[in-house]
């Protein structure tokens, strides 16, 4: 491709026309393209060497550090976790068996109450019904005793009305033979 | 080429890339502020911007742009670690220099009216001259007479050897040729491209809905080869550089 580096090409006025060749080839702008890139690279060389590489490399390093330490710490907050999760399940065992230990000791203690209570009960009942036996047996004596001097009595008065010249003695002897008899 | 007023339907595709003073009508001197100026300007601003500006916090939870930023840092970073190796790290400063120019310089190319400073010979013959005298140089001191084993290739068998040390030389000269022309030519391209649609969508009327199709779809893809040449040119960078601190095969 032929290039026509003419003067024409460099003035921006007729503009559509400029370009017969390739612009690229034209020598006559190149002194001016190399001395601004070398301007720019040279400026970002700086830029980027005494700022912004250090810089990102600094926080990158930063970054890592934290996350690191991070790490560490969430490990040992686990281990942490872990140890005061057996620490309450240990708690928990324990108080359990404490639990049943007082209420074993309860049980046992209200057992010993109730047989107390139970025998203590038992000889009240039975001294009561001692009681009542002999107060039973008192009425019955008492009882017996009446009738025998209703039954003497009654004998002299029945001897006497049937016209016998009763005796005291002999009547009261009579009865006494005959209840023996009866019992 | 450029269909030079022949009604209506006057494409000039070229004409985005002719460099010229920004503030005068006069010649184009060394030192003239031209539109290659502005653009590159911008690009280094565009740098300073998401680098220094964007990691201005310092922060472990990074903002958007610190983040942008370390993406960027650790891109480069890995590729100069992974391809060049561990000792290479002292050149990272240089190779992330090239990769953000070329970037800022590649993605504000894509914006509208803007200037292409990559798609010029003489700035990519630059970038790429400065690489393999600086990768040469280097080779030399780093190694002696001895980085000269890099093109005999001392796995082949003998009779070979002359003959590959031939061919490794040649394409040891070649490198800069290609690592320039790869970049300046994919820009160029893709450029001029998308201003031949622009073109046809001015010319075709209730058509036009076609290109302007085309032209989006070209955009997207250019958006890609801005940063897919960046890179590419980076880690042939690496290579090269590799090939000077280690030369034997």
């Amino acid at each position: 491709m032929a290039t026509e580096p003419t003067t024409a090409v460099l003035t921006p006025g007729d503009a559509p026309a400029d370009a017969t060749g390739m612009p690229q080839l034209n020598v006559e702008s190149f002194p001016n393209q190399i001395f601004w890139l070398v301007l720019a690279l040279i400026a970002i060389y700086f830029v980027l060497s005494r700022v912004a590489l250090p810089r990102i490399a600094s926080v990158l390093a930063e970054r890592q550090g934290t996350i690191t330490n991070d790490i560490a710490a969430a490990e040992e907050l686990k281990q942490k976790a872990a140890e005061a999760e057996k620490a309450y399940e240990k708690a928990l065992a324990d108080a359990r068996a404490e639990a049943n230990r007082i209420a074993e000791e309860n049980k046992a203690e209200m057992q010993a109450e109730i047989d107390a209570a139970n025998a203590r009960a038992e000889a009240e009942i039975a001294e009561k019904m001692e009681a009542s036996e002999a107060r039973i047996a008192e009425i019955r004596d008492g009882a017996m005793q009446s009738v025998e001097t209703v039954a003497k009595e009654t004998a002299y008065a029945v001897v006497e009305s049937l016209g016998f010249d009763a005796d005291q003695g002999q009547t009261d002897a009579a009865v006494e033979k005959q209840m023996k008899g009866a019992a | 080429m450029a269909t030079a007023s022949d009604g209506g339907f006057n494409i000039a595709p070229m004409d985005q890339f002719v460099v010229q003073p920004l503030f005068s009508d006069g010649p184009l001197g060394m030192f003239t502020v031209s539109n290659a100026t502005l653009w590159m300007a911008l690009a280094v601003v565009c740098t300073v911007l998401l680098l220094v500006v964007g990691s201005r916090g310092r922060a472990v939870i990074p903002s958007r742009a610190q983040s942008v930023a370390e993406l960027a840092y650790g891109f480069v970073y890995k590729m100069v670690e992974d391809v060049t190796g561990k000792d290479a790290v002292r050149y990272f400063p240089y190779i992330m220099t090239l990769f953000m120019f070329i970037l800022m310089a590649n993605m504000l190319a894509l914006i509208p009216t803007s200037f292409s400073p990559t798609s010029h010979i003489a700035v990519t013959a630059v970038l790429a001259l400065a690489v393999f005298i600086g990768v040469t140089v280097l080779g030399f001191v780093k190694n002696g007479a001895s980085f000269l084993s890099l093109f005999w290739v001392s796995s082949a068998p003998l009779a070979l050897r002359p003959i590959l040390a031939i061919i490794e030389l040649i394409s040891y000269f070649v490198r800069p040729v290609s690592h320039s022309v790869r970049l300046a030519g994919n820009i160029t391209a893709g450029h001029a491209v998308l201003k031949v649609f622009a073109g046809f969508a001015a010319a075709l009327g209730v058509f036009s809905f076609l290109p302007i199709l085309a032209i989006t779809a070209i955009y997207a893809l250019e958006v890609l080869v801005a940063f897919i040449q960046a890179y590419v040119f980076t880690i042939l960078t690496c290579v090269y550089l590799k090939d000077a601190l280690h030369p034997h095969h």
